[in-house]
């Protein structure tokens, strides 16, 4: 194996006390990556006791700004006890890269990092900040409905090319995600429902508990959901991002309000594509309940149907066809809202795209459970 | 930047590039470039826009692999290296990326301190001051410590990232474009600080640039690439005589023309 002598390690920085006398010995390598040992070393070494200390530089091998800044740091804890500091023998260069680090270093006794806030200012941080946001959101809202106005009243002004994009990637590219999911939504209720339907004989009442819960509740919140999953976080990702390299500010300075060309054909778009898919749903979410409800219960695909005209009135199916525009309208919001909010770099980004997903999965909740109310208060 | 691991001489070969090429499909960047930097100077990149200037930078630092030819740092073969066994290259030389490439979820004193945290086991508290240094020597005030990539003005993220490349002392410094999109002022502040890190520390640094003063300034040699060629390589003086079009096009221009009669001046 050849040689090369950069490869070999050089030996690790030192310092060699003497049992008597006052003539500290510096050895090896003072550089970023031989240090370290020294440095642990530090306050565990038993200084001389004399009140004149020399330091022999003469056997540093090596040295770079991390191990002048060492030598220059034992110097001064060596000065803070009150003992005056010769430095001997040291190399030209090495001196001066000593006085480099002397006048370019942070000042001894400099204050290091302030400290952070005390638990009664982050509380109040923490609440000013989700106060602001609530604030920004409740404008936004605001914004965006009068953006919406406008542009119903010149419907020519609605941008269909990013609408159709948008009802492609968040709509069609959903399509197979959405089946799948409520196909086997649709087989788990059937095979739940299978054994309690048994024990009373009322096996074909397997129609009514897939339809029931299907149209009604389960299709429009698992669609919503898997669309806040898939395109509400891609909505804030993409607007932050855009924030982020100043797009967002080019767009108003060419005179487009990002409100126009951004917020609003996502919102549309989505209000579109959710009902839609949440039909696709339905159905699915129906053939799988229908699928299990043969092989469990023995009801044939005839039965299923001809109970299934029976039990569903139009209400039920249009109650849940009817939520999934509000839905679609929160998920839009709160993405878009949450790209608006990013500041700074790539974390911001990331957190922003995280708290749109949640929030937005959060409301449609809240807005499920207020619908329920209203429904059942009206008798729906 | 260590000053006594002098076990070459100044002037000897600290990167060898022999025989290179490179393509992106079809299109052939680098048609068998050879070239070497030598220990102690500044040598200079230029060519047009799109003349494989970066491509080339990113080839030596081990992030893009060539397609034919041999790259040695230090005396070491690099084509084909991985991440483990380039680890004691890379942490020899350090990179200036072009936009700063600063991690914007950390001060920049976190920052310039993460090679350190990363490769050495030394103290945090040693650690921040080893970075205040850094920062200091990058012309920045030691205030800028505390702030985020996002607070700074675009010169000041560029003498971060400066800050950073200088982290772990190497003795080998990449900077690419460092002056674009930075004021004269500015630019002209970095030609400075480019000279005295190079006298303070011994750095060899190989600068990817387009801009001319800069070159005037501070580059001991310059290669010129073009057409997947080396055009030539030589002092600004040599390489302003040179008789080849698309040189004396790049060095005549009405730039090129302005930046040597200031540079003249100033002699």
């Amino acid at each position: 194996m050849a040689l090369d002598p950069s490869a070999s390690r050089p030996v690790d920085a030192g310092i060699e006390l003497p049992a008597a006398g006052t003539e500290i010995r510096c050895l090896g390598a003072w550089t970023v990556g031989a240090v370290a040992p020294l440095e642990r070393r530090l306050a565990a070494l038993r200084w001389p006791s004399g009140p004149d200390l020399v330091l022999d530089g003469g056997g540093i091998s090596a040295m770079d700004t991390a191990g002048a800044w060492l030598l220059l740091h034992i110097v001064r804890l060596l000065e803070q006890g009150g003992r005056r500091v010769t430095l001997r023998d040291l190399r030209a260069e090495h001196e001066s890269l000593l006085g480099l680090v002397r006048a370019r270093g942070p000042a001894a006794g400099a204050p290091g990092r302030p400290a952070g806030p005390g638990t009664l200012e982050a509380i109040g941080r923490r609440f000013w900040l989700g106060w602001q946001q609530v604030i920004g959101g409740l404008a936004f809202l605001g914004e965006a409905a009068l953006a919406v106005l406008h542009s119903l009243a010149r419907p020519a002004r609605i941008r269909w090319r990013p609408v159709l994009y948008n009802l492609h990637t968040a709509g069609f590219n959903a399509l197979p995600i959405t089946g799948l999911l409520s196909f086997l939504m649709g087989v788990v209720i059937a095979y739940q429902g299978a054994g309690q339907l048994q024990r009373y004989g009322a096996n074909i009442f397997v129609a009514d508990l897939v339809g029931l819960s299907m149209l009604r509740e389960l299709a429009p919140l698992l669609t919503a959901i898997i669309v806040a999953g898939r395109s509400g976080s891609a909505f804030a990702a993409q607007i932050g991002t855009m924030k982020m390299t100043e797009e967002v500010d080019a767009l108003r300075t060419i005179g487009i309000a990002p409100m126009e060309l951004l917020v609003l054909p996502k919102i549309l778009a989505l209000m579109i594509a959710l009902p839609l898919l949440t039909v696709y749903a339905d159905v699915l979410g129906v053939f799988g309940g229908m699928l299990m409800g043969r092989a469990q219960l023995g009801v044939g695909f005839e039965q299923f149907i001809d109970r299934f005209e029976d039990a569903i009135t139009l209400s039920s199916y249009l109650v849940g066809l009817g939520k999934a525009p509000v839905f679609a309208a929160i998920i839009a919001l709160v993405g878009c809202f949450q790209g608006f909010q990013v500041s700074g770099g790539a974390d911001s980004v990331g957190r922003q795209t995280t708290v749109s997903v949640v929030q937005s999965i959060f409301l449609v909740i809240i807005a499920d459970a207020l619908f329920s109310v209203i429904f059942s208060w009206l008798k729906i | 930047m260590t000053v006594a691991q002098t076990e070459a001489p100044a002037g000897a070969p600290i990167v060898e590039i022999a025989h290179l090429s490179t393509r992106f499909g079809a299109a052939l960047v680098h048609d068998d470039i050879s070239l070497e930097i030598r220990r102690g100077e500044i040598f200079a990149l230029v060519g047009s826009s799109g003349c494989g200037k970066s491509t080339l930078l990113r080839e030596i630092i081990l992030l893009q692999r060539p397609a034919a030819g041999s790259i040695r740092v230090f005396g070491r073969e690099v084509v084909g290296l991985d991440d483990e066994q380039a680890l004691p290259l890379r942490r020899k030389w350090g990179v200036m990326f072009e936009r700063g490439a600063l991690f914007s979820s950390l001060t920049v004193s976190e920052n310039v301190g993460l090679p350190l945290r990363e490769h050495t086991r030394l103290s945090d508290g040693l650690i921040d001051e080893l970075a205040a240094i850094k920062i200091a020597l990058a012309g920045l005030p030691a205030s800028a410590g505390a702030k985020y990539p996002n607070e700074l003005s675009g010169g000041m993220r560029k003498r971060v990232a400066l800050a950073r490349a200088l982290a772990l002392d190497p003795e080998l410094l990449f900077l690419d474009e460092p002056t674009a999109g930075l004021d004269p002022l500015s630019a002209s502040g970095f030609d400075e600080l480019v000279l005295s890190l190079k006298e303070l520390l011994g750095l060899t640094m190989m600068i990817v640039t387009h801009d001319l003063d800069l070159l005037w300034r501070v580059a001991d040699r310059v290669a010129v690439l073009g057409e997947g060629h080396v055009l030539g390589v030589g002092t600004m003086e040599q390489l302003s005589g040179s008789d080849h079009p698309l040189v004396r096009e790049y060095f005549y221009g009405a730039r090129g023309r302005a930046a040597r009669d200031q540079a003249w001046k100033q002699r």
